[in-house]
């Protein structure tokens, strides 16, 4: 359904100093109905290729590069023009962001604000924009709709108005949601909430979610499949189960590693050394390979591409894949 | 001076300060509007605003005399402040109040009308430049540096040349048109910071244009610098408009206007004072209630005044 291939975002610093590569070739497919997965940490590019599939990436300093392609129900969103592109946005492809704080108008209510695209794209008048937005409002579970319609967001909680951010993203049954980070301002018992309210609606208007987040414990809950980014490059992708079972790339399982678990003894937890490096200077070969503890000279020669580990659907970005005896001398 | 006249102008005292007592009533609800009347000169600002626009609409009924007729050139010429002509007359022995009544709907209506003009132009203008930036913004800011360097006294005089009488609406236009640099260049900074504002992204990411973009997620929020340059560009204007009075070019006599008022009474100015004191201190009493008003309003709308929520 949306088929991004060779995706390339690249943003020049000031003064010309270098050009971050955020985005580096990443490729994926996200079918429909699906909930598809993308975790990582801060800086390796999630959010950057959520905005570039709507081309909302800021330009300049941001540039997709040509030669990428976000194919969405066999067009090129990529070579869209402005009006053609702005009819998919919120239309047919939405999206939530991470702060429900900052994401709403503070001068409008909420019911203007969740009108505002059944306006846009259905052309409904006022009256009616109105009608929805209450309706909108019950579907994501937020008491007295009629009442809440007319509150300003500072009026609501986080929770309430990433619901209301949702209702807006949902007004006009978009076949693709994006969320971007959809829970990480809220609290656990409001997260866990919002996640099911996700999943709730998911089921009911058979849209396909693009779930972006850091927390692999959403992921495990949520996600159908699963894409690990790392300095902007896709390292693996799996099934989430699969995944979760056989993490391949040693980053994949440095991030499972990391995860708190409540059925093991309490120790210190396990943190992947470093960080990640600059995207004005990832390192040669294999970008991970500072990090890495199984690094071996091929890994600053080469950077391997995505291997096929033998399961369907689970690829790796690891020479570990064609050298799996190397896995057990660990630096 | 007659009974009726006293009486409408009391009536019109008692208006405007019951105007300001339900406006400070309302402001107990509010927050902000409280911030606005805890500004020691504010609440004055707004009676004696309020006072001069009821005097302006209700002119007819205030002025004692046809501001334009000469009651009596050879008798009444330079008659000093009495209970019968409340300022004196002016040298052509027209009723100097009458004058003042009727100037403040030509003085007030071109300093608001004037106002309004360049505050809309420029929030379009800084509006325009700060969402777009790149060379659109180059291009904007350029034309306002060259706006804010020529003297717009110059641009007016050689605007009026090209009219041998100048309409009300041209000249309403000639003076907004050139007063707008200053609101443009603010307005931009601010649009400069929203543009980056989540909910900007979050509207374009629903579909929305930059059109519906600019005017719904930019332009309100950036509505607290806007007003209060307004409120600024009034007095800015009304002055405006008094010196291009002054030199003749304005609005052309018969017609009163406080600029053209002063004109008239100046060669006379120390004979028969009356005759400009009264229009410069009317033209005083506005510019100061507008700042007082403007200042009121800086206060009111600050967001670091803001106590949590309200």
């Amino acid at each position: 359904m949306l088929r991004v291939r060779d995706l390339k975002t690249y943003f020049v610093t000031e003064h010309g100093r270098g050009t971050a590569r955020a985005v580096d070739e990443v490729s994926f497919d996200l079918y429909p109905g699906e909930t598809l997965g993308i975790v990582g940490e801060s800086g390796c590019g999630k959010t950057v290729t959520s905005l570039s599939i709507l081309r909302l990436v800021p330009e300049p300093p941001g540039h997709i590069l040509p030669g990428s392609l976000i194919e969405f129900e066999g067009r090129n969103l990529l070579a869209l023009p402005a009006p053609e592109l702005r009819a998919v946005r919120g239309n047919q492809i939405a999206m939530i962001f991470q702060e429900p704080m900052t994401s709403l108008n503070p001068v409008f209510t909420v019911g203007d604000q969740i009108g505002e695209a059944a306006i846009i794209h259905q052309h409904l008048s006022r009256k009616a924009a109105r009608a929805r937005a209450i309706e909108m409002l019950k579907l994501v579970g937020i008491p007295d709709p009629e009442e809440r319609v007319d509150d300003y967001p500072h009026q609501l909680s986080g929770g309430m108005r990433q619901r209301v951010m949702i209702a807006m993203a949902l007004v006009c049954h978009p076949k693709v949601l994006i969320a971007d980070e959809p829970t990480t301002a809220l609290d656990v018992t409001i997260q866990a909430q919002i996640l099911e309210l996700l999943d709730r609606l998911q089921q009911e208007l058979g849209m396909a979610v693009l779930l972006i987040t850091h927390d692999l414990g959403v992921v495990a809950g949520h996600a159908d499949r699963v894409v690990v980014m790392y300095a902007g490059r896709v390292v693996e992708t799996a099934e989430t189960t699969e995944l979760f079972e056989r993490p391949t790339h040693p980053y994949t399982e440095g991030l499972l590693a990391a995860v708190p678990r409540i059925d093991a003894p309490r120790a210190r937890l396990h943190a992947i050394p470093g960080q990640v490096p600059a995207a004005t200077a990832w390192p040669v070969g294999c970008r991970f390979h500072p990090r890495c503890p199984y690094a071996w000279d091929k890994c600053v020669a080469q950077e391997p591409p995505l291997l096929e580990t033998g399961v369907a659907g689970h690829t790796a970005r690891c020479w570990l894949v064609t050298e799996p005896q190397r896995r057990q001398a660990k630096r | 001076m007659t009974l009726g006249t006293w009486l409408a102008l009391l009536v019109a005292i008692i208006l405007a300060a019951e105007a300001v007592r339900a406006l400070r009533h309302r402001a107990l609800g509010n927050e902000r509007w409280r911030r606005f009347f805890r500004h020691p000169t504010a609440g004055w600002g707004v009676g004696i605003l309020a006072f001069l626009v009821i005097v302006a609409l209700a002119a007819p009924l205030i002025a004692p005399f046809d501001p334009d007729r000469q009651l009596d050139i050879v008798g009444l010429k330079n008659h000093p402040p009495s209970w019968t002509f409340l300022l004196g007359t002016d040298v052509l022995s027209r009723d100097v109040w009458s004058r003042i009544v009727y100037g403040a709907r030509v003085s007030l209506g071109i300093g608001g009308l004037g106002a309004l003009v360049a505050v809309s132009v420029g929030s379009l203008v800084g509006a325009v430049a700060g969402y777009y930036r790149r060379w659109v913004d180059a291009v904007l800011m350029r034309t306002v540096d060259v706006g804010l360097a020529l003297p717009r006294i110059f641009i007016l005089l050689m605007a009026v040349a090209l009219w041998d009488r100048l309409p009300f609406w041209v000249l309403v236009l000639a003076i907004g048109l050139t007063s707008w640099f200053g609101t443009g260049r603010l307005v931009r900074a601010e649009v400069l910071s929203l543009r980056e504002r989540d909910y900007v992204l979050a509207a374009r990411a629903l579909g929305a244009g930059a059109g519906g973009v600019i005017f719904r997620h930019v332009l309100p929020n950036a509505a607290a610098p806007i007003i209060v340059s307004a409120a600024l560009g009034v007095g800015n204007v009304l002055l405006l408009e008094a010196s291009l009075s002054f030199l003749g070019i304005g609005i052309r006599p018969p017609t009163p206007s406080w600029g053209n008022m002063i004109a008239d009474g100046a060669p006379s100015v120390y004979t028969a004072p009356w005759t400009t004191v009264a229009a410069g201190l009317a033209i005083s009493l506005v510019v100061m209630s507008l700042n007082a008003v403007a200042d009121g309003l800086r206060d009111a709308l600050d967001p670091h005044e803001e106590g949590g929520a309200t």
